[in-house]
């Protein structure tokens, strides 16, 4: 049933493209039907598997010759994933109500972009998850340059240019794989267990790992997220703050992690105190947190504040990947769901809400127009959304960077002081952002009718969108456990059996 | 569990009031909040009957599994201090919510902040669990801020931000003390945590997970849990962002900041400072203690330098807390049980009774506010005894159960507290005592300046309190004589729980 | 000499034959009845006729029993059949885009060009003869440059066709200067018999030296750097079914025979393909080809602003990754090799069926030309977006799944080396940059609006033959890229049973 949602995005996507232009409402509804009928089926199958464990919902043959198979199957993490994909579809097309112009080629885009992801996320078989993995790259260019602002032709060609990339160098993993183990298909929980020699997953695997990376923003290769989320439309950038760059992580632990888990182990010599791709990514990742959060402290532009503040909460992720503990692998999961709601809501916040009644994103402007009184439901919500993306306890991130801290402080007790440090910094430029924006003293305007300038009203859909958002990383705050369990007994199946190692 | 889940509904409660508020016409918004406030009055009294108090022990207990891979629980009690505070808290909402008569801009939001505010109080006092704790600690930071901030006064946005900074700061620390609790013991619960540190399981426990002396690591987390109550009294030296914030929000809210809020603090010295960390107050007993003495006299010296109203009462505020601190580190290193609990009975009695009194004083400042046009500087006043009788009978009465004449509530409460302190730490009782002194002093010329003497002419037109407000008052004013002459009626609910922390410390 | 029968040769042919009679059909209808016919006229009947003989054609070839050989100068497998029937759907295909839309007056004459070419491409494909080789070839190329040619309204035209004819002259001399080495090391000019005489002696300098010329012939026909220079001129100027038969189906054949060629004819003398290069063959060669290919196709791709010469580059980038499909030489190295090839000349012929409607608007071929072009022609624009991003290398398309088998099929070689994996992640790195430049034509067609000051154009409505076209390809660039098994196994099958 799961499957579904896969099937149902691109059709809707091709039916949304044949409405023609003059039906602008028809392909919003479309839209949105879809989305949300993406989003209960993810929701039924999660409420439907308690446990989590791994369910075949399809498996057919596909290219007999290669060994390739069309297998689809949901486990715990890809039932949580499949879930946040629903809320952000659904969140995404309600706040693209507004959108004027080619409105039935953004909604194709849209949902065929929506498909590519849910198909990553159940996708068991290595070459049908790059498959999708790759369809997901050619809407996000579009999506951009079309619609999108500042910059958007560098930004989105900056984009999709990384995103190939690092798919070629995935491609490339996957070739060698193909290579050594002859015979053996594609099968991803295959190729887990007969794992590949010791010095060849030794190479392999960074090459994988990094690849994936590039795509979920790990430092150095994130600088196409701050551009490409900036000048990307709203939509675009909940989504693609929200969900892609989780692609990226989820196949650094789906892939790289579960078929190259020897890859994991000291190499036997040391540079400096790293001895190991474990360091070197966990050290990697820790910067990114420091410095996403530092670059985001100082930025002028509140989207760029809101890009930033995305790639150092993917640093958390990565990190949480790295510290092979059950808790801080669960930690990482649902950080991805956590952030990818709340990236969601503060994107919506920033571009919908603030920039289509403003035109403008710079700080210093928007603080004085005292938006705290002109728009206070925006205000609110993103009040709510700033102070769960701190980390307050009650909403999704507070559990998930816990978990993530808790897990680490076991291997990294050093990183993980600098990620507590930079958990603070994280404090710092939401606060900064959300003083500035919406606290500034409003400004005495010489001209008397831009001193009562209205700002149109918040329309419907941006309060639903805004209200699913919120009651969900409030429910998974209060609630972690719903989530949680389903991820961990995802973790604990003989899938990562070589990840585990007895380690949990 | 198959009794009904008490304290969680009395939680809950003030949400639902606080979303019937947003949702509702802005008119009746005040109506339906101080609606809920007293059904929440009414459930807490009811408690309280129910309440055993003769066995002291936590009672109310839910216990349920929450977040199992962090050991978070869901574990809610409630014993003597807590049900006190829970009454108290009740009883400030309601008191502030009768002084907000003054608020005009997006009223229904006001209303439900406060509302919100409550339910975090009562989050906070019953939780058992760090992560319920914490949740409500930090969740009673919110609503504050923004009420400070929305509706406060000239210089809102700095006190504001400082009261936020300072707070987070000090929840920080403590979050990260409890953290490396957690990963030394595996529990986040503090009944669990108390039993270890008694049996002295702590220490081996922290051993085995941390490099280096395990009493140096203790000793560090206690500091910073020490820190996050200490911003919250807060104790001196960490009370700078107090009287601008208290001076700053508008007066309603201030009620609630000095009669609630503050208390959250002590309450955590109770729980789990004391418990927990007994042996590490015990080695650093003297700092503390001078620290104690220091809020204590510094405070009343500020306020009697200070010519805003609420400037005086806010140091004053932290003049009374301050006593009650002194009697927790006192209790601390003792083994004489009977000084003990008298000075924790104290500690206890005096935080209800300044809550209350402090909350009708400021509500009295809220009153004379709105007849002078937002003037409060005791110069500014004169001879209000002859325009306003009335009020200025209220004002009195309170203002000397404040400095703690016997016969009136503020005094058993003080008395006990050295008495106990006395027996336990005579030296810095000693210095504590021209507190008293200096209390009384800033309060006789507050009286003096503000209520004696010639008459502004200003003022001669200035209506006395209303039928309605004297009606509000006037039980208020009451309770004070009768908690001055009768105290066992508070001291009965707390005693059983005192000689049961008195047991657990020694 | 054993008995030469001509009864068996017309059998063997009669599908060539049938293209025969089509070609002297064309011609006889327009110098008869089609005399002073409308020009709309004239093209219909002629490409009628062009189409029921290639029906003919490929209805004889599937009746034909396998294998059917001509006196050892023309055999029929199963794989040259499978090969012919693509190459004359190609035809087909590419008559249906000249209709009305060809600038040139001699309509027969192009016609009978079309269905000439494809004389030579069915030859070529079972050519087992040196000599039929080379007349295959050269009846194929031949046709190509008067076809390049044809159109005499544009110098470009005849300057490409000029370039191309040049070029192709030399390495035709070049081709045959090879074949005399070979004839001069077997004595025969048999294909089976060279492949023999070559076993004997893998290693002999003169084999070395025929390999090197024969190469240089036909990298020149697949455009292989650095043979590939008359490709761009060639593209932009000839008309634009005849840059697409250039494009599509001549390579398809060359590449058969090449394999014919390599694996038959030299098939002792591959060589090393590793860095070390212990021992010469035409494996380095290939190698050096290939990488060569890759390279500067990408490269000078990424300066183009006309779409018909970065479709030229396209095809030298191409043919780079196709033949490193040849760093193994079994079975699924073969079938990978010609799913590509197939599935390439499949999008490149779409992309040039879009060009064809673009061109029908009246607008050039320029990356500015195609601003606003998703507005103008949401269908081809969709159409066009499929062939690009096949020829990028995206999935699920058929470009993706080529490029994939061809890679896997290159690392699997029986002695894994590192240069195919040198090579394997140089085609990958190039495949990003290509996708650079392919998303710069998209982003003109999709993102760029039509400039308001714009030439009104009349729009040519009526003949949507080069809209279904498209529609066609993309189709089956879609099906083949997520549905490649059937093509495959086809494949595999036939080279298997042909040995």
């Amino acid at each position: 049933m799961l499957a579904w949602t896969i099937y149902i995005s691109f059709a809707a996507a091709a039916l949304v493209l044949l409405v023609p232009p003059r039906f602008m409402t028809l392909a919003r509804w479309l839209a949105l039907v879809a989305a949300v009928t993406g989003l209960g089926i993810s929701l039924a199958a999660l409420i439907a598997n308690p446990t989590g464990a791994p369910v075949t919902l399809a498996q057919l043959r596909w290219i007999p010759s290669i060994g390739a198979q069309y297998w689809l199957s949901a486990d715990g993490i890809s039932l949580a994933l499949c879930a946040l994909t629903g809320l952000a579809a659904t969140a995404g097309v309600l706040f693209s109500w507004n959108i004027e112009y080619r409105v039935n080629e953004f909604f194709a885009l849209f949902l065929a972009l929506i498909g590519g992801v849910y198909g990553v996320f159940l996708a068991n078989d290595l070459l049908l998850l790059f498959v999708f993995y790759e369809i997901a790259i050619v809407p996000k260019y579009f999506l951009i340059s079309i619609w999108g602002s500042t910059n958007r032709e560098y930004g989105a060609m900056k984009l999709a240019i990384y995103s190939f990339v690092g798919s070629a160098m995935v491609l490339f993993g996957i070739l060698s794989t193909y290579m050594l183990t002859s015979g053996l298909g594609f099968g991803l929980p295959e190729l887990a267990q007969n794992s590949l020699p010791h010095h060849l997953q030794m190479w392999i695997f960074p090459l994988v790992f990094l690849g994936f990376g590039i795509l979920a923003g790990i430092w150095p290769f994130h600088t196409w997220a701050p551009t490409g989320h900036v000048a990307a439309p709203t939509a675009a950038s909940m989504l693609l703050a929200g969900v892609v760059m989780k692609l990226g992580a989820y196949g650094c632990l789906r892939v790289a992690m579960g078929l190259y888990p020897a890859a994991l182990d000291p190499w036997g010599f040391h540079i400096f105190w790293i001895d190991s791709w474990r360091d070197v990514f966990a050290l990697l990742a820790v910067i990114g947190i420091v410095y996403g959060a530092a670059v985001a402290l100082v930025q002028r532009d509140f989207k760029f504040v809101i890009g930033y503040s995305s790639v150092s909460h993917m640093g958390f992720v990565l990190f949480g990947l790295m510290t092979l503990t059950r808790i801080g692998l669960d930690g990482a999961v649902l950080q991805m769901v956590s952030h990818g709601i709340l990236a969601g809501l503060l994107f919506a916040v920033v571009g919908r809400m603030i920039y289509d009644r403003t035109h403008t994103r710079i700080l210093s402007d928007l603080e004085g127009m005292g938006l705290a009184s002109k728009l206070p439901f925006a205000t609110v919500v993103f009040v709510l959304a700033g102070m769960a993306s701190m980390g307050l306890p009650g909403f999704s991130g507070f559990v998930a960077e816990l978990q993530i801290l808790v897990g680490g402080w076991n291997s990294y007790p050093w990183l993980t002081v600098v990620v507590g440090a930079g958990i603070v910094v994280g404090v710092a430029y939401t606060w900064r952002v959300m003083q500035r924006a919406f606290f500034g003293v409003p400004v005495e305007s010489i001209d008397q009718y831009h001193d009562d300038h209205e700002f149109s009203p918040i329309t419907w859909p941006e309060k639903a969108g805004s209200l699913l958002l919120l009651s969900a990383t409030l429910f998974i705050g209060l609630f972690p456990s719903f989530l949680l369990n389903r991820i961990a007994t995802a973790l604990a199946s003989p899938f990562f059996d070589g990840l585990r190692q007895g380690r949990w | 569990m198959n009794t009904l889940p008490l304290l969680s509904l009395l939680t809950l409660l003030p949400v639902v009031g606080a979303i019937v508020v947003l949702l509702a016409p802005r008119k009746s918004a005040r109506g339906i909040a101080i609606g809920f406030s007293t059904l929440v009055l009414i459930f807490t009294g009811l408690l309280w009957h129910s309440y055993d108090a003769g066995a002291g022990t936590l009672q109310f207990v839910e216990h349920a599994a929450w977040i199992p891979s962090l050991a978070i629980e869901y574990h809610l009690a409630a014993d003597g201090f807590s049900l006190l505070l829970l009454v108290l808290s009740a009883v400030v909402t309601l008191i502030s919510l009768a002084a907000s008569t003054q608020v005009t801009t997006r009223t229904s939001l006001y209303f439900a902040l406060v509302l919100l505010l409550e339910s975090g109080l009562f989050g906070t006092f019953t939780a058992l669990n760090f992560f319920h704790w914490f949740l409500f600690w930090e969740l009673s930071l919110i609503p504050a801020f923004f009420l400070i901030r929305l509706w406060g006064g000239q210089k809102r946005e700095s006190a504001a931000t400082q009261f936020f900074v300072y707070t987070m700061a000090g929840s920080v620390t403590l979050l990260l003390s409890f953290l490396a609790l957690f990963l030394a013991t595996g529990s986040f619960d503090f009944a669990v945590l108390t039993q270890m540190a008694q049996q002295g399981t702590l220490l081996p426990a922290i051993a085995a997970h941390f490099h280096g002396n395990p009493s140096n690591w203790l000793l560090l987390i206690f500091w910073g849990a020490f820190l996050g109550f200490a911003v919250k009294i807060p104790i001196v030296p960490f009370h700078t962002w107090l009287p601008d914030a208290y001076t700053e929000a508008p007066t309603a809210i201030t009620i609630l900041l000095t009669g609630a809020l503050s208390k959250m603090g002590v309450y955590g010295l109770l729980r789990i400072v004391l418990p927990i960390f007994t042996q590490q107050i015990r080695w650093v007993q003297p700092l503390l203690l001078w620290l104690a003495v220091a809020t204590i006299v510094c405070a009343a010296a500020a306020a009697f330098a200070q010519r805003d109203l609420k400037r005086i009462l806010a140091y004053s505020s932290i003049n009374h807390l301050g006593y009650c601190v002194l009697a927790i580190f006192a209790v601390a290193g003792s083994v004489n049980p009977v000084e003990s609990s008298a000075a924790l009975a104290g500690a206890a009695l005096q935080l209800f009774n300044h809550g209350f009194t402090a909350s009708v004083l400021f509500w009295l400042v809220a009153l004379l506010e709105q007849r002078s046009d937002g003037k409060r500087k005791i110069n500014d006043f004169g001879g209000l005894r002859t325009t306003t009788p009335m009020l200025a009978t209220f004002f009195s009465i309170a203002a000397f159960s404040s400095l703690g004449l016997p016969g009136l509530n503020g005094f058993i409460g003080e008395f006990l507290i050295f008495k106990g302190s006395f027996a336990l730490a005579a030296g810095p009782s000693s210095i504590a005592a021209i507190g008293l002194f200096i209390t009384a002093a800033f309060f006789l010329t507050l009286l003096q300046k503000v209520f004696t003497g010639p008459a502004h002419e200003r003022w001669s037109g200035m209506a006395d309190l209303s039928s309605a407000e004297q009606i509000w008052i006037a039980p208020c004013v009451a309770l004070m004589f009768v908690l001055g002459v009768a105290p066992q009626l508070v001291l009965g609910l707390v005693n059983g729980s005192v000689s049961l922390l008195v047991q657990q410390i020694r | 000499m054993a008995a030469f029968s001509y009864i068996e040769m017309i059998h063997t042919l009669a599908p060539q034959i049938a293209l025969l009679f089509g070609v002297l059909l064309v011609l006889a209808l327009d110098l008869g009845p089609l005399r002073g016919k409308s020009d709309e006229a004239r093209w219909r009947a002629s490409v009628l006729a062009a189409l029921l003989s290639i029906l003919a054609a490929a209805w004889l070839a599937s009746s034909l029993a396998l294998p059917a050989s001509a006196a050892g100068l023309y055999r029929l497998t199963l794989l040259s059949m499978l090969i012919n029937h693509v190459l004359l759907l190609l035809s087909a295909i590419l008559l249906l885009l000249s209709v009305s839309v060809t600038p040139t007056r001699h309509i027969s004459e192009y016609v009978s060009m079309i269905l000439l070419a494809t004389v030579g491409m069915t030859l070529l494909t079972g050519a087992t003869d040196l000599l039929v080789l080379f007349l295959a070839l050269e009846l194929l190329s031949l046709c190509l440059y008067v076809l390049t040619g044809m159109d005499k309204q544009r110098a470009a035209s005849s300057e490409a066709a000029l370039k191309y004819f040049l070029f192709g002259a030399m390495s035709a001399a070049m081709l045959l200067f090879g074949f005399s080495y070979l004839y001069g090391i077997a004595g025969s000019t048999q294909l089976a018999v060279i492949g023999r005489a070559v076993s004997l002696a893998p290693q002999d300098p003169l084999v070395l030296m025929a390999i090197v010329l024969v190469l240089a012939g036909l990298g020149f026909k697949v455009a292989a750097a650095p043979f590939h220079f008359w490709a761009p001129d060639a593209y932009q100027g000839a008309p634009l079914s005849a840059a697409a038969a250039t494009a599509s189906s001549s390579k398809v054949a060359s590449f058969t025979i090449l394999l014919q060629l390599l694996l038959v004819g030299f098939g002792a003398a591959a060589g090393d393909g590793s860095f070390h290069f212990t021992r010469p063959g035409w494996l380095p060669v290939v190698t050096i080809l290939a990488a060569a290919s890759i390279l500067i196709g990408n490269l000078a791709a990424l300066a183009q602003r006309n779409v018909r010469r970065l479709l030229a580059y396209s095809a030298v980038a191409h043919t780079g990754y196709a033949l490193v499909a040849l760093q193994s030489t079994g079975p699924e190295a073969v079938s990978a090799l010609l799913y590509y090839v197939l599935t390439y000349s499949l999008a490149t012929l779409g992309a040039f069926a879009v060009l064809t409607v673009l061109q029908q608007q009246g607008y050039g071929d320029s990356y500015t030309d195609f601003a606003g072009f998703s507005r103008r022609s949401p269908i081809a624009a969709l159409c066009l977006l499929v062939f690009l991003l096949s020829l990028a290398g995206i999935p699920p398309l058929a470009g993706f799944t080529g490029k994939f088998l061809v890679f896997a099929a290159a690392l699997r070689a029986r002695e894994i080396h590192y240069g195919a994996a040198v090579l394997v992640g140089m085609a990958l790195a190039a495949s990003a940059i290509s996708f650079y430049y392919y998303l710069q034509v998209l982003k003109f067609a999709f993102v760029v609006e039509q400039p308001a000051q714009n030439r009104e154009l009349p729009r040519e409505t009526g003949n949507y033959l080069p809209l279904f076209v498209s529609v066609l390809l993309a189709v089956l660039v879609i099906l083949l890229g997520c549905f490649p098994s059937g093509l495959l196994d086809a494949l595999r099958g036939a080279i298997l049973a042909s040995g």
